[in-house]
């Protein structure tokens, strides 16, 4: 079973941040919900993996692994 | 209009009972004449059981309250020689159409597996589903079967006597006793012998509420569901469309929780909903209109001594998915076999510990299921509605994200996993949904099909592979059917039940579920699955 990466592994790093703050750029609170939420989907689709979703899910709950 | 719901299909009768000087002591007292008690009445009425069923009516379902039938039900009614008429009599469907706001965000179609007798669901209003059950005592009466209804008969008191119930029953001619070696309490969500015997039934309440509407009107409406997530003619709320035979369309509107239901009730206030959701030139009728709120619950045991529940007297679930009379059918037939056998003297009563295992894991995955498509549907908190409105959202553009639209999920019968029936899977190669604790999924074989010739009996179904063609053991006779890959041109017998294997030899139970399967026939092997199969290993 592969892990969770939580390595840095982003080349560019500053570029997706801003990239990031830029889709933001000029919503409302609500839209910007909306637009985190459909990004969560997007992405969670993407890796697909059930037991790295569920890494995921806790490591952005800032828990520590057991 | 006289509608079917409207005339008594079994009104009161004085039975000998009531002049009894002492109570009569029945076989078996089903409470109940809604589609749980009528199939449980049946069951042992065709296995030469005699059945009393009392009711607190004497008509069929009001309304048309349960609308979806799910296949494994279907076959199960069958089995019970009415489940035909209900498909002829029925609508299927296929294609689903989902809605959000004011756009159509996709459309699917069910695509039903092939090679079933049985269609994946029909829409069917109760009061069919009843009269037919009702039309299937009355052939069994004639054929000399064990089995009454007895209509306004309304059960007062029940004491759990350890061999036997006493049960207090109410008729218009006055109040009489009567004994059941057994009672199968079928009596509904709201189960008065659960309240009489103080019985626990917890579980989760869903704060809304749901007007369902059954509507007759010549529409152009095609044969489809339609589902709405916040519909501009119910704003913030959920929306559904499905049809019913005879032209009757059922609507249910999500109303919310602070509400008042009678007020709601009102022609005055349900027509001018209804004329926003179909337009204001679509002329219609408004046959049954009714309010309902839900709640996720169970038993914590399905048995207290000789009281059964079955149904939603044991469970209760939100509508999403039908899940209700669905798994409520289950339940008979997952009880009235083992009856059968305790009743015959070849297995002890602990075999209704099964009944508990099986049905609670069958309930609790519903329950699961359910109150999952409550939660889509009904968002409990602003997070949980901004992720369903982005699912939604997204679902329009890209297919990712259509699974998780969850409008409710269709009832289907799960796999007794782990229970104690159960022997270890052997045919390790087979295919996962016949494993031991799955129901059979059918097969065609030629002009028939596979489930019939399974009956309600014990059977080794051995495909490649050699067996006796009966085996007894502990009073049990299990008659070998032979089905052979060679003579399977649509190779769906080989898909459902060889998988990579060569060869397979299934014991199943007469609820048609597998209790164990190997490559091949062991005496010794079968023999202890036979045992285990009764409760006696």
């Amino acid at each position: 079973m592969s892990d969770l990466t939580l390595a840095p592994n982003i080349a560019g790093a500053d570029d997706f941040y801003a990239e990031l703050l830029a889709t933001h750029e000029g919503l409302s609170k609500s839209d910007s919900d909306a637009l985190n939420a459909r990004l969560v989907l997007v992405l969670a689709n993407h890796i697909g993996d059930r037991a790295i979703l569920t890494q995921a899910l806790a490591a952005a709950a800032l828990k520590s692994e057991e | 209009m006289n509608k079917i719901f409207e005339i008594p299909l079994y009104a009161y009768e004085r039975s000998p009972d009531q002049d009894a000087d002492t109570p009569v002591r029945r076989k078996v007292v089903v409470v109940g004449a809604g589609p749980i008690g009528l199939g449980a009445a049946i069951d042992f009425a065709q296995q030469g059981i005699e059945v009393v069923v009392l009711d607190d009516n004497d008509k069929v379902s009001f309304g048309s309250r349960a609308v979806c039938y799910a296949k494994r039900p279907l076959e199960i009614l069958d089995r019970l020689g009415c489940g035909k008429p209900m498909v002829d009599k029925g609508v299927e469907w296929n294609i689903g159409k989902v809605f959000f706001d004011e756009r159509q965000v996709y459309q699917f179609d069910l695509l039903p597996e092939d090679g079933h007798e049985f269609p994946a669901f029909i829409n069917l209003q109760q009061y069919y589903f009843e009269e037919y059950m009702v039309n299937r005592v009355r052939e069994l009466q004639a054929a000399g079967a064990p089995i009454e209804i007895r209509g306004n008969n309304k059960v007062l008191k029940v004491e759990e006597k350890g061999d036997h119930a006493a049960i207090l029953v109410d008729t218009p001619e006055g109040q009489y006793d009567l004994e059941a070696e057994w009672l199968i309490a079928c009596d509904g969500a709201t189960s008065p012998i659960r309240g009489m015997m103080g019985l626990d039934f917890v579980g989760r309440i869903f704060e809304d509420n749901f007007l369902i509407a059954d509507v007759i009107m010549d529409a152009e409406f095609p044969t489809e569901r339609w589902f709405w997530f916040d519909p501009p003619f119910n704003k913030g709320q959920s929306a559904l469309l499905h049809k019913q035979p005879d032209g009757v369309w059922r609507i249910d509107l999500q109303l919310g929780w602070d509400i008042d239901k009678e007020e709601e009730k009102k022609p005055e206030n349900v027509i001018p909903r209804l004329k926003a959701m179909l337009g204001d030139d679509v002329e219609f009728e408004l046959e049954w209109v009714s309010i309902y709120t839900f709640q996720c619950r169970r038993m914590e045991t399905f048995r207290k001594g000789r009281v059964l529940f079955a149904g939603d007297a044991a469970h209760q679930v939100s509508p999403f998915g039908a899940r209700g009379a669905n798994s409520g059918l289950q339940d008979t037939d997952n009880l009235v076999w083992k009856m059968k056998l305790i009743f015959d003297g070849i297995a002890d009563e602990s075999l209704l510990d099964s009944y508990d295992y099986e049905r609670i894991y069958g309930a609790d995955e519903n329950i699961m299921n359910s109150s999952r498509s409550t939660d889509f549907i009904t968002p409990k908190s602003d997070m949980s509605r901004v992720l369903r409105d982005a699912v939604l959202d997204l679902s329009e553009v890209h297919e990712f994200a259509r699974p998780l639209v969850n409008s409710g999920r269709l009832s289907v019968p799960c796999t007794y996993d782990g229970s104690p029936l159960n022997s270890a899977d052997a045919l390790l190669d087979g295919p996962a949904r016949t494993r031991p604790g799955s129901p059979c999924p059918d097969v065609p074989l030629g002009d028939d099909f596979l489930l019939p010739k399974l009956g309600d009996k014990f059977t080794l179904l051995t495909i490649d592979a050699e067996a006796p063609e009966s085996i007894e053991e502990s009073g049990v006779t299990v008659t070998r059917l032979a089905l052979s890959t060679k003579n399977d041109p649509t190779q769906m017998l080989k898909e459902r039940f060889l998988g990579d294997a060569e060869s397979g030899v299934y014991l199943i139970r007469p609820d048609q579920h597998v209790a164990a399967r190997r490559p091949s026939f062991d005496e010794n092997l079968i023999r202890a699955a036979i045992r285990r199969a009764i409760g006696k290993e």
